[in-house]
């Protein structure tokens, strides 16, 4: 082999960079980390627990929609249920911010712009 | 239906790694084994040699210096692919033209750092805390704010990019004529990947935190399939993902590691500077010709041969 030292050096960047996560893994031990979602306080939610692990961002995005551009402050559920639309009111008074929205979030790391109008204290 | 799962979620994809890994570093020691007895550079500019007469330090460099500039230009912007010309016969005028193209380069550059981009994005379901450099990129890429789940710029770039590398080598003649099956293949496996993932992200959608789940099982050699399942378009795009990791250290995709060790882009020119010895090169036995007339001085001498040394 020639230039060995040069080979063996690039290859050894290589290997750094391809098991990137594996050392970054370990260095953190967070392997076994799962989202530990709590149980809401409330009996039900506005749609269905499939339909909102889904569809809750397309849900809370015609809200804003709803409320913002038309004037429109009343969600009328898919069993004829009337609910306020409003994150801070009727999704964060059973649901709490940091045990639940954000478990997942942060696991995943999604970046969503919820928080830089709504209060997110709750 | 466990087994298939098994297979197509952990199996294969250590396969497709091993792989990977093992057959890129025995072509990189492969490559270092061959001799490269003389310095073969491509130079495109004007040599050092009178400190009065400019020269190119990187379009010919004569030293590492200059030679780290040239692959770093090469390796990070596709520096060369900007000489890309194409011939044309003019019917009109009756000639033949020769015209700078740059479309190749800008297809290049634009699916090279898309890949990038993507690649680093994906971080965020392979390690656990997410790192922030991973959500700044991410934001920079949805940067527009559009559509839910966010639009990332990369996703649309990648697919035109590959489309236009695609109809490139079937639109023109010539290009058609020296394409190779491997040539269409590797920019369809990317197309593949790329329109999986989008796919996925849109309409197919799965449960990303199983999603997570597995990788981490996977990278920390603790694997297990997540109990809550996930879903079938996920399983494509690993194994397209598998599928191209595998092929990988096989094709021309080793170019990644083999843009590094092109003689013609690594080397300085530095011929007339310093005397470069062929390493194959052995001690040869020679019998001078001082040697050769010690030996049969008395029968020269006798026969009336003219002798260098009496």
């Amino acid at each position: 082999m020639y230039d060995k030292g040069k080979i063996i050096a690039g290859i050894v960047i290589f290997l750094i960079l391809i098991t990137f996560p594996i050392w970054y893994l370990t260095a953190h031990s967070q392997t076994s980390h799962v989202p530990q979602l709590q149980a809401a306080a409330g009996n039900e939610c506005v749609e269905s627990t499939s339909y909102m692990l889904d569809n809750h961002m397309k849900l809370l995005d015609e809200w804003r929609t709803l409320v913002v551009r038309d004037g429109n402050d009343t969600y009328v559920a898919s069993n004829g249920q009337e609910w306020n639309i409003s994150l801070t009111g009727t999704c964060l008074s059973c649901h709490n911010k940091a045990e639940f929205c954000d478990q997942c979030h942060t696991y995943e790391g999604v970046t969503l712009n919820c928080w830089s109008c709504h209060f997110a204290g709750y | 239906m466990n087994a298939v799962y098994l297979v197509f979620g952990i199996i294969i994809p250590y396969a497709a790694l091993f792989i990977f890994v093992v057959g890129l570093v025995y072509r990189i020691v492969r490559w270092a084994s061959s001799p490269v007895p003389f310095r073969i550079p491509t130079t495109c500019g004007q040599q050092k040699s009178l400190p009065w007469i400019k020269s190119k330090k990187i379009e010919n460099p004569y030293n590492n210096a200059g030679v780290i500039g040239r692959m770093a230009l090469e390796v990070l912007v596709f520096r060369s692919l900007l000489r890309n010309t194409k011939t044309e016969l003019r019917r009109g005028i009756q000639k033949l033209v020769y015209k700078d193209s740059k479309l190749l380069w800008l297809g290049a550059f634009v699916f090279h750092w898309s890949l990038l981009i993507i690649l680093l994005r994906h971080l965020r379901l392979f390690v656990e805390p997410v790192p922030a450099f991973v959500i700044s990129l991410q934001r920079l890429d949805g940067l527009f704010q559009i559509m839910l789940p966010t639009l990332y710029i990369t996703d649309i770039l990648i697919v035109l990019a590959l489309g236009y590398l695609l109809l490139r080598r079937m639109a023109g003649a010539q290009l058609r004529y020296i394409s190779l099956f491997s040539d269409y293949f590797a920019v369809l496996l990317l197309l593949g990947i790329a329109l999986s993932g989008i796919f996925m992200r849109y309409i197919f959608r799965v449960d990303l935190v199983s999603v997570k789940e597995l990788a981490l099982g996977v990278l920390s050699f603790h694997p297990s399939i997540p109990a809550a399942g996930i879903g079938l378009a996920f399983y494509v795009h690993l194994f397209l993902v598998c599928t191209l990791f595998a092929y990988f250290p096989f094709s021309k995709l080793v170019h990644m590691a083999g843009v590094f060790l092109s003689p013609t882009r690594n080397l300085a020119n530095n011929s007339r500077m310093r005397r470069h010895i062929n390493p194959w090169n052995y001690p040869v036995k020679v019998h001078t010709y001082q040697e050769w007339e010690d030996e049969f001085r008395e029968h020269m001498k006798d026969a009336g041969l003219p002798l260098e040394k009496e």
